[in-house]
């Protein structure tokens, strides 16, 4: 889980994030995902063959169950020399904040075995930037674009919604609560049910796009979360968010990370993920979208087995860009080993 | 930059835990400059998870030369690769230095820096400019391919701290007497953090323009996932963090915020 606030101590000022020149012509440099692509295509492996792989998420249409994960994925861009962006379900961008957040002081990033702990802290450009740097980009891809969100109040998460609501080609918004709440003593909103459904309720009353609440899977019952979301209003759930840790150099006898503690993520973290979307997507009726720790096909299929209708790739993104690609060939392969039609049919079909 | 799996050509141990590696890589040799990085998986599996960077220690004939040190266990795995196997890499990646032609310039290097540096002697000299190359080391020891840098047709400096070859101290303090007595258009480094602190403020003293090649820990190594900053100022002197891996690794030095 990433947080917001800064260290004590860290100069306030810092709440600007100045524009990266990114190493320019990502989207030039010739390939995949410039340019819109028809999804029907006869050379998309997604059409034909008479295998289904669209899912519904309550009002929301994807092409297939499989997105990137908020904040492995920038702003898509970053993507687009390694894959054709119009073959994803969705696109998911970094978590937008109202104002620019800088992030936290590096090191920000440890290794741990299988998986990845990370303290970035957020750090975006701001509504601004993204409404007239980023979003145009994004536009010119057929996938449905989520954009993720986080407020530091109650009411910030009201008027981001309002805004992105208001923009044109956004297709629904993932509402990221495993954030602080300033008004509250920094409590993390995703972490006490009612604050949780606060916020839920504070961005269905702004936007008619679809809400996804992704929640944070540090908390003692993830099941009551879901449920004080799932009354308040929310459309779909995603989970999990990372989970907490720290890692220690013995070398220096300090934290790894600036920051202390960080966000676990990456393979190690499956068992933990896949247990928690089965609970949840038990206890509550809208759609839930699984993530941690996928990397392949099977990874994929066994969250949508324990109840997730989609599935996001995260951390394997960032070690293979093609992951998320052959996570979608892999299912669809699966599919016609198994002599199914309809990747729904897999859907909560875990026996027991 | 793209994703490819190139075939190890030759995998040579110059010191006790410094190797030499050649892949055969056309496509990433093309088009790389000095001061970019490959970002290689080290393993198979799962565990190591990430990818680790390493500069184009030298390039051409559409091979990559890497220089590393075995450091961990990413590392360890790489130096046991054998001529015939396949790695799996990225690249190539990063902002590489600024090249110019004609010119004098002082390339300064602590270490494992002079991985990087090397492959800028080499085009700079293409190029037709005047080399002078500062490389320091704790010892004797860790002083790597110099006759090879000789080849460069550059003039090569050399410092240990215990003296044991060449100048006895740091080796900015040896391209600090240099720098008095030569006019210098251009510098570049690449070191440990605070060897390039001190290489950045006497660069600033004698009004030279100077770069640096910076390291942070990576995970993607394109930009997605904003864990490898470092802090900067702006030209209005605020500071922000920029990613190493395509705002870097190389940058100006007088940009780069020492105190972190
Ligand atoms: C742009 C760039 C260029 C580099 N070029 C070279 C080079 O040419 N030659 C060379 O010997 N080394 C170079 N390094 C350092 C090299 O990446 C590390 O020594 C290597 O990642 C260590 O991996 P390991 O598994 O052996 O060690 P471990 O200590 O087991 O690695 C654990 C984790 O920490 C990371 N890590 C450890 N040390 C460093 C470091 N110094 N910088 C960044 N990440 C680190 C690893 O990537 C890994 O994620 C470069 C680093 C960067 C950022
Ligand atoms: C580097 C990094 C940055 C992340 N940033 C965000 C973020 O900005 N917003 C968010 O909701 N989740 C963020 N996450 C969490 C992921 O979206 C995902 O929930 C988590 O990593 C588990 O999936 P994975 O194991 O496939 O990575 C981030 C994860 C990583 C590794
Ligand atoms: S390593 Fe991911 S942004 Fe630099």
């Amino acid at each position: 889980m990433e947080q917001v606030e800064k260290k004590p101590g860290a100069n306030p000022k810092n709440r600007r994030e100045k524009l990266e020149f990114r190493g320019k012509g990502l989207a030039g440099t010739g390939c995949a995902g410039s340019g819109s692509k028809s999804r029907l295509n006869p050379q998309d492996p997604e059409a034909g063959a008479g295998v289904n792989l669209g899912v519904r998420l309550g009002d929301l249409t994807l092409p297939n169950p499989v997105m990137p994960a908020s904040g492995t994925f920038g702003f898509g861009e970053e993507y687009a020399p390694f894959i054709d962006l119009n073959r994803l379900g969705a696109l998911v961008v970094k978590t937008i904040t109202l104002e620019p957040t800088p992030g936290n002081p590096p090191p920000r990033l440890m290794e741990t075995p299988g998986g990845l702990l990370n303290s970035i802290g957020l750090q975006n450009p701001g509504l601004e930037v993204f409404l007239r740097e980023k979003l145009p980009y994004l536009r010119r891809f057929t996938p449905p674009l989520i954009v993720n969100i986080a407020g530091r109040t109650v009411e910030e998460y009201g008027e981001l919604a309002a805004r992105l609501g208001a923009a044109e080609g956004i297709a629904a918004l993932e509402v990221n609560i495993s954030c602080p709440n300033v008004r509250e003593g920094g409590i993390v909103f995703g972490t006490v049910p009612e604050m949780a459904a606060r916020v839920t309720a504070a961005v269905k009353g702004q936007t008619r796009l679809p809400v996804i609440v992704k929640l944070t899977p540090n908390v003692t019952d993830i099941t009551v979360v879901a449920r004080a979301v799932e009354d308040a209003g929310a459309d779909a759930l995603s989970l999990i968010n990372t989970l907490q840790g720290m890692a220690i150099d013995l070398e220096t006898r300090r934290p790894a990370l600036a920051n202390i503690v960080g966000g676990l993520s990456g393979p190690a973290v499956k068992p933990v993920a896949l247990y928690a979307v089965w609970r949840v997507a038990r206890a509550v009726k809208i759609p839930v979208i699984g993530m941690g720790g996928i990397v392949t096909a099977r990874d994929a299929l066994e969250f949508l087995l324990a109840g997730a209708r989609a599935v996001a790739v995260g951390t394997a993104g960032l070690v293979n860009p093609g992951a998320i690609i052959e996570v979608i060939d892999g299912i669809k392969t699966y599919l016609q080993e198994q002599g199914l039609q309809d990747v729904n049919e897999l859907v909560g079909a875990l026996q027991i | 930059m793209q994703k490819l799996e190139a075939e190890v050509v030759a995998s040579i141990r110059i010191g006790p835990d410094i190797c030499l590696l050649r892949l055969k890589a056309p496509a990433i040799a093309a088009t790389a400059r000095p001061g970019q990085f490959v970002h290689l998986r080290c393993g198979e599996g799962l565990d190591p998870l990430l990818r680790r960077p390493l500069s184009i220690h030298d390039s051409g004939d559409g091979e990559l030369t890497l220089f590393y040190q075995v450091k961990g266990r990413g590392t360890a795995w790489l130096s046991r690769q054998h001529p015939g196997s396949k790695v799996d890499l990225l690249g190539p990646l990063g902002r590489g230095f600024t090249l110019v032609s004609g010119r004098r310039l002082a390339l300064v290097a602590g270490g494992l820096g002079m991985a990087p540096l090397f492959f800028l002697a080499r085009r700079a000299r293409e190029l037709g400019n005047k080399v002078d190359f500062f490389y320091g080391a704790r010892d004797r020891q860790g002083l790597h391919r110099l006759e090879a840098l000789e080849g460069l047709g550059i003039r090569l400096f050399i410092a240990t701290d215990d003296g044991s070859a060449g100048f006895r101290g740091p080796v900015t303090a040896l391209w600090e007497k240099q720098l008095k007595a030569n006019s210098y258009d251009r510098a570049y480094a690449c070191g440990p953090r605070p060897a390039l602190a001190a290489f950045a403020s006497l660069a600033a003293a004698a009004a030279v323009t100077a770069e640096v090649s910076l390291e942070e820990r990576m995970a993607c190594g394109f930009g997605a996932c904003r864990g490898c900053v470092t802090a900067l100022r702006d030209s209005r002197g605020e500071k922000y963090y920029e990613n190493v891996c395509t705002g870097g690794p190389v940058f100006d030095a007088a940009a780069v915020c020492w105190e972190g």
